[in-house]
């Protein structure tokens, strides 16, 4: 059977057992037809030019888990941030475990989103949000006309979430080859402030593909503090499709750290809808093997007086594979603008290779805006005057490493979040030195 | 403590060193001076064990072991250092993270445990103050936007606070002004014993006016050429190479 005849009779299966008369029923169907109609992304398409999904899609993916797992918490402890109280929603072959989630609705919501699509309570919201920035392309109507699971979150007005959030998707593979689609939906009020920790986490061999979807919306004033963590095994394939919108004077963070996956397509798109928002994009790949990761952003500047800040630091080994596609557009009307985009690469082997392709688009005339995009490999002399030191060789070069990508950790704001990536950079080099640069 | 026998090293298929032969011994300082071009740069290289050197002759005995093989950080963990003569600039790592990171890496290469947090701060505060370094200096990245006389500086104090039994100074005095001279020099001086030994590679006779050798030896197409004492960096600085090469010519 392929893909698109799978996607089909599992749709006709879906659509017999859940939400019929839905607000969000109308959506599935109508992106199924979007679905039929684009297909699967091909090479030949401008924006999969550099990023194959063949191989990720000639698989048999089952997509609904047969049963419920059980998993321990002692068992996924270690991909957790233990070390912080947080709250958490976490999914288990895309089934929520509430025994290992921490939901709140005190003062703001974290929760699931098939409660929220259930409850009449939300019905206002999801009304006036979900889908409404997620884009149309085929993957994302994919999830839509599938997304049965993920977390709502929604910080109403002047309110501070007093912990940072975790949402963590894993899966178990018991099942052949499975494929999970996240559907997550933020929503932060006037002057609003929230941290989310957002993972990915096969505990199999098996091969998984995560087609995940998440829509950020900030209001006035609002800040949004998102970390995204990418380290999954070898079998295990993400494809994101994450959406900001922010409205005037908000600010939007979100990291993005990609050390591990076969392949990982991150699709993130942020729309300044008001004046003086500011937004920033950074990240870190750390790769090697045949993996291939590929983020491809796009900053769509909407108003005047924004600023938006691109930083992606990335090494790539053996024969690793890296796409940088970041594109800032202007608006005419988005005047006095500073949009900046920095995109700086290693090949620490010859075969390894990066396709960066900056890409501006300016349509007002009094704005500032740069990119850079350098390529390079580690530097010898400097190699040399580390092992002079007495420093080995893999150190030296993980030191290196390291310091080429701490620009980007220093925007961190949760210590123990910069901690965790340390310690996950120092266990990919495999090193045992602190960074405590 | 370094005995170096016949050796011979190329670049790029280039004979550069054509039988270097040198002993030193704990507690001496021995000054290789010679014009540019003769192989004194490539000599401390081969010594650290620089890659890009191919050693295609002879042996470099340290403690009675031949190093010849090694990789410069098993050199360093034997207690050779090098100075350099154009330090390394990197970014990001702060000059405290740098030796914190070489002095617990030579110490697990020694089988010992990491230093403690506060002997290193007390040890780089010491050491610091010998070399009269601002201690907001060792925050910076290491080298990045340091003056000449800052590297070097910083270079002396890399080496004050690893302690090697042998350094290797290679043009330590190039891009530095009379004061900071005489702030290296005095470093070097202090941390000078009679366990331990330095080569000081140079140019011009004037840093030996302050770090005063026991033997001085000229280099010139890859041969030591001529040996003795404190004396003949003296007679070069009036003569300058001219005789030597003469010599040798003839």
């Amino acid at each position: 059977m392929s893909f698109k005849e799978n996607i089909l009779s599992s749709f006709m299966a879906l659509e017999n057992e859940v939400d019929t008369d839905s607000y969000v029923h109308g959506l599935r169907n109508e992106a199924l037809d979007q679905f039929e109609k684009l297909g699967l992304p091909l090479r030949r398409d401008e924006a999969y030019k550099y990023t194959s999904l063949k191989s990720v899609f000639n698989k048999d993916y089952r997509l609904f888990p047969r049963e419920e797992k059980n998993i321990n918490y002692s068992d996924i402890k270690k991909y957790l941030i233990h070390q912080i109280d947080a709250y958490r929603v976490i999914f288990i072959d895309g089934v929520y475990s509430s025994h290992l989630s921490q939901t709140t609705h005190d003062t703001f919501d974290v929760c699931l989103m098939s409660s929220a699509l259930n409850n009449k309570k939300y019905a206002t919201v999801i009304e006036n949000y979900y889908n409404k920035l997620a884009g149309k392309d085929s993957l994302s109507s994919l999830n839509t006309a599938f997304a049965r699971e993920g977390a709502y979150i929604q910080i109403p007005k002047n309110t501070i979430a007093t912990k940072p959030i975790e949402i963590v998707n894993f899966s178990t593979g018991s099942e052949s080859a499975m494929m999970v689609q996240p559907r997550n939906l933020v929503v932060v009020g006037e002057n609003a402030q929230v941290q989310i920790i957002e993972r990915h986490q096969s505990l199999t061999k098996n091969d998984v593909l995560t087609n995940s979807v998440t829509e950020i919306f900030a209001d006035k004033h609002a800040l949004v503090d998102y970390y995204k963590i990418q380290n999954d095994n070898e079998s295990a394939s993400l494809i994101d499709h994450t959406s900001v919108q922010q409205q005037a004077n908000s600010e939007v963070r979100l990291h993005t750290f990609s050390f591990g996956g076969a392949l990982t397509r991150n699709n993130l798109n942020f729309v300044q809808q008001g004046e003086h928002c500011n937004s920033l994009l950074n990240g870190v790949t750390i790769i090697e093997g045949k993996q291939h990761v590929d983020h491809s952003t796009l900053v769509h500047h909407t108003a005047p007086n924004c600023e938006s800040y691109q930083e992606y630091k990335q090494v790539f080994d053996d024969r690793a594979v890296g796409v940088f596609n970041g594109k800032v557009l202007v608006d005419k009307i988005a005047q006095k603008i500073n949009a900046f985009q920095q995109n700086n690469n290693i090949l620490v082997s010859d075969k390894a290779t990066i396709n960066a392709k900056p890409q501006l688009e300016i349509f007002a005339d009094d704005v500032r805006c740069s990119h850079g995009c350098t390529i390079g490999q580690l530097d010898e002399d400097a190699l040399f005057y580390m092992q002079s030191r007495g420093i080995g060789i893999k150190e030296a070069r993980a030191l290196l490493m390291f310091a080429f990508a701490n620009s980007v950790l220093e925007s961190v704001k949760i210590p123990e979040i910069k901690s965790r990536i340390t310690k996950l950079i120092a266990n990919k080099l495999k090193v045992n030195i602190g960074f405590d640069l | 403590m370094l005995h170096v026998k016949n050796v011979h090293a190329t670049i790029d298929g280039k004979e550069i060193l054509k039988g270097i032969n040198l002993e030193v011994k704990p507690g001496e300082v021995h000054a290789i001076m010679g014009p540019n071009g003769s192989g004194k740069s490539t000599l401390a290289n081969v010594i650290a064990g620089r890659e890009e050197y191919e050693m295609t002759d002879g042996e470099i005995i340290m403690s009675d072991e031949n190093i010849a093989d090694l990789d410069p950080e098993e050199r360093a963990h034997r207690g050779i250092f090098l100075s350099f003569q154009y330090p390394v600039e990197i970014p990001g790592v702060s000059v405290t993270n740098f030796m914190k990171a070489a002095i617990n890496e030579t110490r697990k290469a020694q089988g010992k445990d990491e230093m403690p947090a506060k002997d290193m701060l007390k040890l780089i505060r010491e050491k610091s103050e010998l070399l009269e370094i601002d201690r907001k200096f060792l925050s910076r990245s290491l080298n990045e936007g340091f003056s000449g006389g800052e590297k070097k500086r910083n270079e002396i104090f890399q080496m004050a606070m690893l302690e090697p039994k042998l350094s290797i100074l290679d043009e330590t005095d190039s891009g530095l002004d009379i004061d900071a001279l005489r702030i290296v020099a005095n470093g070097v001086n202090k941390l000078r014993s009679k366990d331990n030994a330095t080569i000081v590679i140079t140019h011009y006779q004037r840093l030996l006016d302050y770090i005063v050798p026991d033997f001085v030896h000229v280099l010139y197409k890859g041969r030591i050429v001529k040996s003795g004492g404190k004396e003949l960096a003296h007679e070069l600085e009036k003569r300058g190479y001219d005789w030597i090469k003469e010599e040798v010519e003839a």
